[in-house]
């Protein structure tokens, strides 16, 4: 394989990551808030659906991603009344949805099978685009795909860096505490679960409208993206980047696997296509092998001076969910 | 800040928490607040900061205005702040984080000047802290000292402080209650809530007792301590002699044991304990003392040495199999670690049963949770779920709970937070077991006096050594609070009985 070939894969790794990267972006916000939202694999294939449909009715790409967010938006708002209002188990709600929207799909989605409809164009970006290596690596992608790497980093800064991004860790975590210090726990919880609802409904036309243009109803082959997203955003501790980090690494691991079928011809087909899963799964394990305890026992025969280096690193690594993710709060 | 309560009153559905409670606070005291478990003490502190709100008609004065405080955060802005007795801060966050939230600031705080004003704060009232470290590498008496820090950053001219000596050591507790005086002098208001007689004659320059939800009496120092339990319960109540152990058959012994994790390493500890007898164990919050108890349960495997448990070598065995020997272990957790939250008195006791077939005999459940309840004066019904009992009763449940026969119970904390009416009756308790099944109690308590009041032999331990085990009868709580602060100890560690 040539450099110049290496670099378009490599650049396409990044673009078909962009919609896991919105749904794991939303997602990551709605349970540091403490609301899980499971209905993510759903609202995906739903907004993937209707993004598509809105942008061939309207001819405006424009309003199918908005059509897709304000879907999201609305599905999230059912998972927050549910979870905070109603008091109902978030697990049992968002999984229905995530049954109820899929379906809902492929029914509504029937009369755009298969028809051509718009799609985003590339977007290079003057000046950039020929900067060597990055330029073709980053800056002649399609528009979507810069917004996605601007959601990473502004998700990052709001969570670490803002004041509100503060209140928001302390509301997931232990929002009794957070209420003390003057949050309206509730209402933040509201305002996050629909924010997130609206970024992950951004990933649906994000692959509809981009990386896989077109509605194909069940062999769409989105079914399932929701679930990578939902463990990627739990192995990614709940933190922006390291989320993106897995979110990247699923999209490279896919691409090896449609890459290396021609040169490992005597691996079948199958096992590279299904690869992907279980090397993400034992590579996040691996991320977040400072949680275990047989790793402390480990650390607490070395001597000193290593049992700190590896304390402390495995400290940075390690990651806890957000105490209060799928409690609900009352104030007694 | 003066402070005015008027007229209190607090209905939670049928319960009336708080009956008409008037109480005014002068500016620059140390109002002691005492009651036993569902005094309303907690009720009425809630309603001071904002935590909840009074039935229409109470009224709370703060220097002769009346206020209206709708939530915690508007009780702080009036100058009331509040320290909860599980410090309400955010574990996994760094300790700069969690003073920063909440505070007012600009939109991207600036941590650089954060970390100036806060180790400056901590300049001044002599805290040491690493504002990059973690709240959870923290004691609970650290953060407190943490949330007294950001109350006062927040301008706060009253504070409450609710149970705050339960779970501190006694080395913190002096630097809290040093602290807590300094306040006066800033015309600062303290008010200080708690069910431990010591601590509030202590510290106090006023003190109201509270029963029944009613303020039932006044006093000012000189204290009279029998005639403040008579207050707070109504009747007289005493702690009773100690009882010299009668020991008999060595149950557990520890033979060269060494115990490690990241933090600690504790070396050759070498105990025989017999059936019958008492032990404490003394020290600050992870000294080893958790690990040393878990040891016993079979939930840390010792790194070498022998544990042996009624003649059988249990050394590296599973915590059933402990459990089967009749070793069994009360965590300091109730909730999270002991009981069950959702699950009913009688579906406590049909699960600790020997499971006969699957399917659940309710008739049974029902008449032995009775039983059970009735025997150990638990105040609630069969089918009260566990986390609806007060602390007391959790723990007398736990103790319904433990199994027969017994050859070694494991007791956390058994009497944290709980009033001396029901630490006396929990103690009874454990001791008629004991001598019922010729078990032995091995126990870790923070407070000084129950340690030396209901041990018959103590361990104390200090970051990772263990001392000889050393005779609670001939032992002041001076002497325990200078060993456990890591003073007067002999040359070399290492545990030898």
């Amino acid at each position: 394989m040539n450099q110049e070939t290496l670099l378009v894969g490599l650049a396409g790794v990044l673009a078909a990551a962009a919609p896991i990267i919105f749904a794991v972006m939303g997602e990551t916000l709605s349970e540091r808030a403490g609301v899980i939202n499971l209905s993510m694999n759903g609202t995906i294939l739903l907004t993937a659906m209707s993004g598509f449909a809105v942008a061939y009715s309207t001819d405006s790409l424009l309003l199918g991603f908005l059509a897709g967010m304000l879907i999201g938006a609305l599905v999230a708002l059912i998972v927050a009344f549910a979870s905070i209002t109603l008091k109902q188990s978030q697990v049992a709600v968002g999984f229905v949805l995530a049954l109820t929207c899929r379906d809902l799909a492929y029914f509504l989605g029937n009369p755009f099978m298969g028809v051509a409809g718009p799609r985003l164009q590339a977007f290079p970006i003057p000046g950039l685009r020929d900067v060597p290596f990055l330029g073709p690596l980053f800056f002649r992608q399609e528009l979507i795909t810069y917004v996605s790497f601007l959601a990473i980093f502004l998700a990052w800064l709001w969570i670490y860096r803002t004041r509100p991004g503060l209140m928001l860790q302390g509301i997931g975590e232990k929002p009794a505490a957070a209420y003390i210090r003057g949050a309206n726990v509730n209402l933040l919880r509201y305002v996050y679960t629909v924010i997130g609802g609206a970024l992950i409904g951004l990933a649906g036309p994000a692959y509809s409208l981009g990386v896989r243009a077109g509605w194909m109803g069940t062999i769409s082959g989105l079914d399932g993206i929701g679930w990578i997203a939902l463990s990627i955003t739990i192995f990614g501790g709940w933190n922006p980047a390291r989320a993106a980090f897995g979110a990247y690494l699923f999209a490279l691991l896919q691409w090896l696997g449609l890459v290396l079928q021609p040169v490992l011809t005597q691996v079948p087909s199958q096992v590279l296509q299904v690869a992907p899963f279980p090397l993400m799964i034992l590579t996040l394990l691996l991320v977040n092998i400072g949680n275990a305890e047989w790793v402390e026992r480990t650390l607490a025969a070395m001597p000193e001076g290593a049992r700190k280096f590896f304390a402390k690193l495995l400290r940075t690594m390690r990651t806890s969910p957000p105490a209060a993710l799928g409690v609900t709060f009352e104030r007694d | 800040m003066n402070v005015e309560l008027k007229n209190i009153h607090k209905h939670f559905g049928k319960t009336h928490a708080n009956r008409g409670i008037n109480l005014t606070i002068p500016s620059g005291t140390i109002q002691g607040i005492l009651g036993e478990n569902g005094a309303g003490k907690s009720t009425l502190m809630k309603i001071l900061s904002g935590f909840i709100q009074a039935d229409p008609g109470s009224e709370v004065i703060l220097d002769g205005k009346p206020v209206y405080m709708d939530s915690p955060a508007s009780a702080i802005r009036y100058g009331v702040g509040m320290l909860h007795q599980d410090p309400l801060d955010f574990p996994p966050m760094r300790i700069l984080d969690n003073f920063l939230l909440g505070l007012p600031s600009s939109f991207f705080p600036n941590r650089k000047e954060a970390t100036q004003d806060f180790n400056l704060l901590a300049k001044e009232y002599g805290f040491s802290f690493d504002p990059e470290n973690y709240v959870d590498s923290l004691t609970v008496g650290e953060r407190q000292q943490l949330e007294i820090m950001r109350l006062l950053f927040l301008g706060a001219r009253v504070f409450i402080l609710d149970e705050p000596t339960t779970g501190i050591s006694a080395s913190q507790k002096e630097k809290l209650f040093a602290t807590l005086k300094k306040f006066p002098e800033q015309g600062m208001t303290v008010i200080f809530v708690s069910h431990k007689l010591e601590d509030v004659e202590n510290l106090c320059d006023r003190v109201a007792v509270l029963r029944g939800g009613e303020l039932v009496g006044e006093t000012k120092p000189p204290y009279n301590t029998s005639k403040l339990v008579e207050m707070m319960f109504g009747k007289v109540v005493t702690l009773g002699e100690r009882q010299p152990a009668q020991t008999g058959d060595t149950v557990l012994s520890f033979q060269n044991v060494s115990l490690e994790d990241t933090r600690l390493k504790i070396k050759n500890i070498s105990l025989d304990l017999r059936a019958g007898e008492v032990i404490g164990l003394a020290g600050l919050e992870g000294s080893g003392q958790g690990m040393f108890m878990r040891a016993c349960a079979g939930l840390v495997r010792p790194v070498s040495g022998k544990v042996i448990l009624k003649g059988r070598d249990l050394t590296g065995k599973s915590y059933h199999t402990f459990k089967r020997e009749g070793v069994n272990f009360l965590p300091a957790a109730r909730l999270e670690e002991g009981l069950v939250p959702g699950l009913s008195l009688t579906d406590h006791f049909v699960l600790a049963e020997e499971p006969k077939g699957i399917f659940i005999d309710r008739a049974a459940g029902q008449k032995l949770a009775e039983d059970r309840i009735k025997s150990f004066n638990i105040r609630g019904t069969p089918t009260s779920t566990v986390e609806s009992l007060s602390g007391g009763n959790q723990q007398r449940a736990e103790l319904a709970l433990l199994q027969s026969p017994l050859s070694l119970i494991l007791l956390e904390h058994p009497t944290r937070g709980l009033d001396i009416e029901s630490v006396i009756y929990i103690w009874s308790k454990l001791k008629d077991r004991c001598r019922q099944d010729g078990a032995a109690i091995i126990f870790i308590s923070s407070d000084l006096e129950e340690v030396l009041q209901y041990s018959d032999r103590l361990l104390v331990f200090f970051s990772g050594r263990v001392s000889e085990p050393i005779d609670a009868a001939t032992t002041s709580v001076e002497q325990l609070g200078q060993l456990i602060g890591g003073k007067n100890w002999p040359e070399k560690g290492g545990a030898h009985a």
